[in-house]
């Protein structure tokens, strides 16, 4: 079979994307560099034009790259979504003194991407361990970037640390999985895992084990202690990206690997272990998320519930649980993308995360405000917002697999997610301070970014069908 | 004869003047109060219009002319259902007769005119209605509106000073005290009538009283119902007790009369004479419509605790307003003793339907409902006569006003004399048929009454003889002047009519009594 | 009315629920300094809801279909997610409901000077919410509709509240109902897919026939959700702080007419769509509503504050229309349906009047008012009536509501239920009447000497309309009744006749 070159076509873009910023930023003199960020923008715009014009998968699935790569529907939404999380994360660089005119921060955001969009498409688990890696090492640089900031060092360093232990977790993991299936591709080792001949307690052992590294990648309990000192500690971009696109990429290995590798009619168990993680990750991550002063710690414990809702819908290992999956993954991207384009935003001005300083935001900024209530309430699943009809998806999917348990946990922390929202935003309506009549200024690029995910939000919290449709497409694509 | 529109206008005429009344300009209180009169002139001229056309009129198989039925609140099968015989005929007569003199008594209020003139035509209606309605349902719907006007009346317009203490000693003034006990203690009494109806509706699947009296009396007692809940007999025993306190409180019957005294004595005057006019017999009305109709095997049955609370009220009242210092007081506990020989002769009918003795009793019943509803009207509007020059109600205040004001005191002994029963004046007629229908029934119990017709008689001579005679008390004496043409003019009727049905009852008495043969024939 | 005919060619249901929306964003266009322009803004959406609402009203033809003025439009056909609304004989008196009460609370919002265009717009926002519940015939778009209504109330209690209590009692508010809707959303995801009819539609859900065990299962998880936001014991602490610590409008609008979209939706999607699960729990649950009944109304009567007599009275209203459902009864529900609709007009009317004395007096205690009925004598007037209906008094709408619904009690299975509700008949009469005394009769204090004045005619107005609603239900049943008799009509077919 001839290498099929249009399947890695976006990996392919991106790389010579990273190439371009290179050169770019050797050849800018240091006053014009703020360009940085939207040529990278603009080139990640690009690379989603040209998948989608040319890297359309076909209707059924197919593995290329000799069984490396798989080519499918959910490969292709996957990359969409983390190419535009890199595309809106570029644009919130902007104004940002220590990363806007270091074009190598650019490169390593690309290279990230690149990296999961492999993730994404990943077959194999040697593919799967080098994509996970392409992705995370660029992300601990980045973590630490600030390298006059003591947190943010700390944060990369931390973020190093944790990744590494859990990666060589999981990389004996798959080696265990390797052992039982003779083969390391996921699709074939589900037929040794379904073979009856292994011990379930094995088999579980190993599935604890790769997930690990992947709950590592979308901070779920217990892989989860690195997020709030990291979120916390990385440049708000960064912390932006982690909880956005890279936890998508983790989320679109876990769907593919449990559904390929261990799914209900092989091993029920592994289903049980991921609506475990579930339940406590949306449970610590809520409860954690209630006491918190900083608002990127807040988020962090948020984005680690968000992750336990997101799981719910793997464990209902269903064609409407995936469905469920990708469309909260979306609705989240955008959302907490707006969430952080505006801590982004109101740091450039107070220079300040803690959440008192966001007292009377709504007499600073009325916009911005409405932009933070618009972001944290459909994070707290209110309508006509996308994360109401997202949650809406991940409950009927527990419900449907007959979780009612796990559906009712999930809409017992729905509420508690909802009071700490509510927290922020009366600090934002209700509080005064005294900087009440210093507007908060909004850069353009910033406007954009904040109204193109806005919009969306409330679009997919209103006209469900489109994107309905593409998470139906994706999640077919994994069947 | 197909349905006539009377008794609607007359019923809600006074309603529509109430509005008038209110839209009035503020300043022009002499306007207010003239509308006001004339208009409640209006519904006794139709009334007398249909008194007069009364024998004449055809009445409907049950017995009620001039009906109108609309339908009203068809989802739970009650309409607006109207109509009249000789007892409800009586009383409509009593009410549309009373309110103008009531209005006319008032001419002196000088507080919130307009208010006060549309409240009393609405009250009007209220009273009205009660009288009129043959549905269940839109009886109550009457009975509890009368409410509201009266506690306004009392609340807003009655007697200045006074303070009671209520529970937890909080001090508040006698007038709101008083009304709130008149409304909260009617209003208990009405929440057993309320539910005892509720009943009869869900039992009967309607609330027309001609229907329900006919379906409720042909269901046997063993009869289970409200879904084997209860037995027939064990529902009727306790809807006929809610009845039966609904309408004994508003009588009222000892021990349920404590309201009485003090709503009657703090009520601005035209509100005591409409009080004991008319809203007392409210309670008696009860009993003969829906009571003795309704219940007639538990009317027998209780009809001996009925007449010993009676006589008990006979008793008790007189002793009572024979202690009262309070002229007004002593009037009100007059009342009480008079509406005794009112439930002894319901008692009495109750107890042996269907005989001579009863029909008497029951005429005496009815009769003496229309007997005190003009002489206690004529007392409470003396009393106030006195109480708007003094100031004062203290009997021990008075004294040798009868030189001072001949035409007063004159007037002040005949209604005193009225209300004594004197014979030849109207009270004796009513009082004497009570007691000699009740003698062959519980002549035990009216022994006794008898005994307290005798402290009737000194509690009246007591009142005449400590206003009129004795030593003038010349502090007050100084402030007394005679009675002006007005106020002549409002006790001008009541006397022509006690004179009247003191020597020739039999014009009343004949309607009345064609109308309990048709009731308990 | 036939001359309303017209209606039916027009989406004007779409046109009620989105036109607040719409018209609450374009009022936050307009410069936030030209109040005057905003209010007058505000008050012509107001009014073009309220005629819209009265349209509706009259043109829904009581002898006509169960469901008039539909729309139905795809949403999500993939999942049989529609917007699908129509009215039927309950919930029309219930969109008229929420036009006068809008209305009116607009007119009496006047006196909103902080930031009134961000208030004029959640308010409207709000009543979109409580529109699409009303309307909407679609499981999703009731829940979709319903979120929307409750969480604006966080906003304008926590923001334009009574400062003592309003971050407290808008987080309890909040709270409280998300937990309550969330909890009845599971119960109804479990229809969806239980039905295997692939639809929200509730239409068509009615004729699933679930299992009983299904609906024993679920009935509870759904009814008791949506009633917490009708105030059900014990989950009813929620709206007594939420009432008082609301601004006068939004007080107006949550115990007039947010209290009903529980009770609404409890009857739409939990008796409706599971009707044996109804009759086997509505027997046990009638007992929860008379604690309410009972229990509320003593509250009511120890309260010292005037804006918390108001609010436990609502509890105890409001566990009258629930208890109406509960009787299993005709009788019961269609008292409850006017209860609904007289209860909400009431209660509007006191707020407005505790809100009226409030911004001039600046105080709500009773012990520290009095003598009210010498400055606002219309006010008087018309918190009077409001009274006489809390008591039940007949010739005005709560008798005509509340007496079926002992009627309906009598006919279930508990009769004695009558009896003992019956008593909070007469607590209710006594703490109307304090009330009156306190607020209205007696000395006017003399600190209020000079800064204590009549309403303007603005709020006459509104408090004459209310008034006129209470008395006219009141006078003539047959206004109301007949339409919402034809829906009860309905959900007894579903309930299979008891």
């Amino acid at each position: 079979m001839a290498p099929n070159y249009l399947a890695i076509l976006p990996e392919i873009s991106l790389a010579v994307l990273a190439f371009i910023l290179l050169v770019i930023d050797l050849r800018l003199p240091q006053g014009r560099k703020t360009v940085l960020a939207g040529i990278t923008a603009a080139g990640l715009a690009a690379v989603m034009v040209l998948t989608v014009l040319f890297a359309r998968p076909g209707a059924a699935p197919e593995s290329v790259w000799g069984g490396m790569l798989r080519h499918d529907t959910a490969a292709f939404v996957f990359r969409l979504i983390f190419l535009f999380g890199a595309a809106v994360t570029a644009l919130f660089t902007i104004g940002w003194k220590q990363i806007e005119k270091r074009g190598e921060f650019y490169v390593l955001m690309v290279l990230s991407t690149l990296g999961m969009t492999l993730m994404g498409a990943a077959g194999d688990l040697i593919m799967l361990f080098l994509a996970i890696e392409t992705a995370s090492i660029p992300l601990y640089v980045m973590a630490g970037f600030m390298t006059g900031d003591d947190k943010s060092t700390e944060s990369g360093f931390k973020y190093l640390l944790f990744g590494a232990l859990t990666s060589s977790v999981m990389v004996y993991g798959f080696s265990l999985l390797y052992g039982f299936g003779g083969t390391t591709d996921i699709y074939k080792l589900a037929a040794a895992v379904g073979s009856g001949e292994l011990p379930v307690l094995g088999l579980l052992g190993a599935l604890v084990l790769t997930l690990a590294g992947f709950g590592f990648k979308i901070a779920a309990v217990p892989f989860h202690f690195w997020a709030p000192d990291v979120y916390e500690g990385a440049p708000t971009p960064v912390t932006a990206f982690l909880s956005t696109a890279s936890k998508a990429a983790g989320f679109a290995v876990v769907a593919r690997f449990m559904l390929a590798t261990f799914p209900a009619e092989v091993l029920p168990q592994g289903l049980s272990v991921i609506a475990l993680i579930s339940v406590l990750s949306m449970t610590l991550g809520n409860a954690a998320a209630l006491s918190q002063k900083n608002i990127k710690r807040m988020l962090a414990y948020s984005s680690i519930a968000h992750a336990g809702y997101v799981l719910m819908g793997v464990a209902a290992a269903s064609l409407l649980g995936v469905t469920s999956v990708v469309y909260y993954l979306a609705v989240y991207l955008v959302t907490n993308l707006a969430a952080f384009g505006v801590v982004i935003i109101f740091f450039n001005t107070a220079g300040s995360d803690e959440i008192k300083d966001y007292a009377g935001l709504s007499r600073r900024s009325p916009a911005l405000a409405l932009a933070l209530m618009l972001a944290f309430l459909s994070l707290a699943g209110v309508p006509p917002l996308g994360g109401f009809f997202a949650k809406i998806l991940v409950f009927a999917a527990a419900v449907e697999a007959g979780l009612i348990w796990l559906a009712i946990a999930g809409v017992l922390n729905a509420i508690l997610g909802l009071y700490y929202y509510l927290m922020v935003l009366k600090v934002i309506y209700l509080d005064r301070s005294e900087k009440d009549d210093q507007p908060v200024p909004v850069a353009r690029p910033h406007a954009i970014a904040l109204v193109v995910c806005l919009l969306l939000v409330v679009f997919l919290g209103t006209i469900f069908g489109p994107m309905y449709d593409w998470s139906v497409l994706a999640a077919s694509g994994l069947f | 004869m197909n349905q006539t529109i009377w008794l609607t206008l007359i019923l809600f005429f006074p309603t529509l003047a109430a509005a008038v009344v209110a839209l009035l300009p503020r300043e022009n209180n002499q306007l207010a109060r003239r509308v006001a009169f004339v208009a409640s002139l209006i519904p006794l001229a139709l009334t007398l219009f249909l008194w007069f056309g009364f024998e004449a009129a055809p009445a409907n198989a049950e017995g009620y002319k001039f009906v109108e039925r609309y339908e009203w609140y068809a989802a739970i099968n009650s309409s607006y259902h109207v109509g009249l015989d000789g007892l409800s005929m009586t009383m409509v007569l009593l009410t549309t007769l009373l309110t103008p003199l009531a209005i006319l008594a008032s001419f002196s209020i000088e507080k919130n005119v307009r208010a006060f003139m549309a409240l009393f035509l609405f009250l009007e209606t209220g009273m009205l209605g009660v009288f009129m309605s043959l549905d269940l349902l839109v009886f109550f719907v009457f009975w509890e509106i009368g409410l509201v006007p009266m506690y306004f009346l009392i609340n807003q317009w009655g007697s200045e000073g006074g303070e009671r203490e209520l529970w937890g000693g909080l001090k508040v003034s006698a007038r709101t005290y008083a009304s709130f006990k008149f409304m909260i203690v009617t209003m208990a009494g009405s929440l057993g009538l309320l539910l005892a109806i509720q009943l009869l509706g869900v039992v009967n699947g309607t609330f027309d009283l001609p229907s329900i009296v006919t379906q409720w009396n042909a269901l046997a007692d063993s009869d289970t119902i409200l879904g084997g809940w209860a037995s027939v007999g064990t529902v009727k025993v306790w809807a006929f007790w809610a009845f039966v306190l609904a309408f004994a409180i508003k009588v009222p019957v000892w021990p349920f009369h404590t309201w009485l005294p003090d709503a009657h004595t703090e009520a601005p005057t035209a509100g005591s004479m409409i009080l004991a006019g008319v809203l007392l017999k409210l309670g008696a009305y009860g009993f003969l419509r829906f009571v003795l109709p309704l219940y007639p095997e538990q009317s027998a049955q209780y009809a001996g605790v009925l007449a010993g609370l009676a006589t008990m009220a006979i008793v008790m009242g007189a002793l009572a307003a024979y202690g009262q210092q309070d002229f007004k007081r002593l009037v009100a506990y007059s009342s009480v003793n008079h509406m005794g020989f009112v439930v002894l002769g319901i008692a009495a009918a109750a107890r042996a339907a269907g005989t001579l003795d009863a029909n008497i009793a029951m005429n005496g019943a009815v009769l003496q409902m229309f007997n005190h509803g003009l002489s206690a009207a004529g007392m409470f509007f003396l009393v106030g006569v006195i109480y708007e020059r003094l100031h004062t109600r203290d009997l021990n205040a008075f004294g040798g006003f009868f030189p001072r004001v001949p035409v007063y005191g004159g007037i002040l002994i005949f209604t005193s004399m009225a209300s004594l029963g004197l014979p030849g004046l109207n009270g004796f007629v009513s009082e004497f048929l009570v007691v000699r229908g009740a003698w062959a029934v519980f002549p035990g119990w009216t022994a006794i009454s008898m005994l307290g017709l005798l402290f009737t008689g000194a509690y009246i001579l007591k009142g005449i003889a400590k206003t009129l005679h004795g030593p003038v008390n010349e502090e007050s004496a100084h402030h007394l002047s005679e009675m002006n043409a007005r106020e002549l003019w409002v006790m001008a009727p009541l006397m022509v009519l006690m004179l009247w049905l003191g020597v020739l009852p039999g014009w009343l008495l004949n309607v009345i009594n064609n109308a309990m043969q048709a009731l308990f024939g | 009315m036939a001359f309303l005919q017209f209606l039916n060619d027009w989406p004007v249901l779409s046109l009620i629920t989105f036109l607040p929306a719409v018209g609450g964003m374009a009022l936050l266009l307009i410069p936030g300094d030209r109040k005057d322009t905003i209010y007058k803004v505000a008050l012509g959406l107001g009014a073009a809801v309220f005629l819209l609402s009265l349209l509706v009203y009259l043109g829904f033809e009581v002898e006509g279909a169960r469901y008039q003025f539909i729309e139905k439009y795809n949403w999500l056909p993939q999942l049989g997610i529609s917007y699908h609304v129509a009215v039927d004989g309950i919930s029309a008196p219930l969109v008229l409901l929420t036009g006068i009460v809008m209305f009116t609370g607009v007119i009496i919002s006047q006196r909103i000077d902080e930031r009134p265009r961000e208030f004029f717009a959640f308010l409207f926002l709000l009543a979109t919410g409580v529109f699409g519940v009303f309307v909407a015939l679609d499981m999703f778009a009731l829940f979709f509709f319903y979120e929307i209504a409750v969480f604006p109330m966080y906003l304008l209690i926590a923001i334009w509240g009574w400062k003592q209590t309003r971050e407290y009692a808008a987080m309890k508010l909040t709270m409280y109902l998300f937990i309550g809707s969330v909890v009845s959303l599971v119960g109804a995801l479990a229809m969806y897919f239980s039905s295997g009819l692939k639809t929200f539609d509730m239409l068509a859900l009615e004729g699933a026939n679930f299992p009983p065990e299904f609906q024993i299962l679920w009935f509870p998880f759904i009814f008791i959700g949506f009633a917490v936001l009708g105030g059900i014991f014990p989950f009813h602490n929620w709206s007594p702080d939420g009432h008082v610590a609301a601004p006068t409008a939004v007080s107006m609008f949550h115990a007039g007419v947010l209290m009903k979209l529980g009770a609404f939706a409890a009857l739409r999607v939990g008796i409706m769509l599971l009707p044996e699960g109804a009759k086997f729990h509505l027997p046990w649950i009638i007992l929860l509503t008379l604690v309410n009944v009972v229990y509320g109304a003593y509250i009511a009567m120890v309260q010292t504050d005037f804006k918390y007599v108001i609010g436990f009275s609502s509890v105890s209203h409001m566990g009258l229309v629930v208890m109406g459902f509960a009787s299993l009864t005709p009788e019961g529900y269609i008292g409850a349906g006017v209860q609904m609709v007289s209860h909400g007009i009431m209660t509007a009317l006191f707020f407005a009047v505790v809100g009226m004395i409030y911004d001039q007096t600046h105080t709500r205690e009773l012990s520290k008012l009095g003598g009210m009925v010498q400055k606002m004598p219309f006010v008087t007037f018309a918190f009077i009536i409001g009274g006489l209906v809390s008591m039940g008094m007949p010739g005005l709408s709560g008798f005509v509501a509340e007496f079926p619904i002992f009627m309906g009690v009598w006919l279930s299975d508990k009769p004695w239920i009558a009896i003992v509700g019956a008593i909070s008949i007469v607590i209710t009469a006594a703490y109307i009447i304090r009330l009156i005394r306190r607020v209205f009769f007696g000395e006017f204090p003399a600190e209020f000497e000079g800064h204590v004045h009549d309403v303007k005619p603005s709020e006459k107005f509104a408090l004459g309309l209310l008034t006129l609603v209470l008395i006219l239900i009141g006078v003539l049943p047959g206004v109301i009744v007949p339409m919402v008799e034809a829906g009860v009509d309905h959900v007894f077919a579903l309930l299979g006749g008891m």
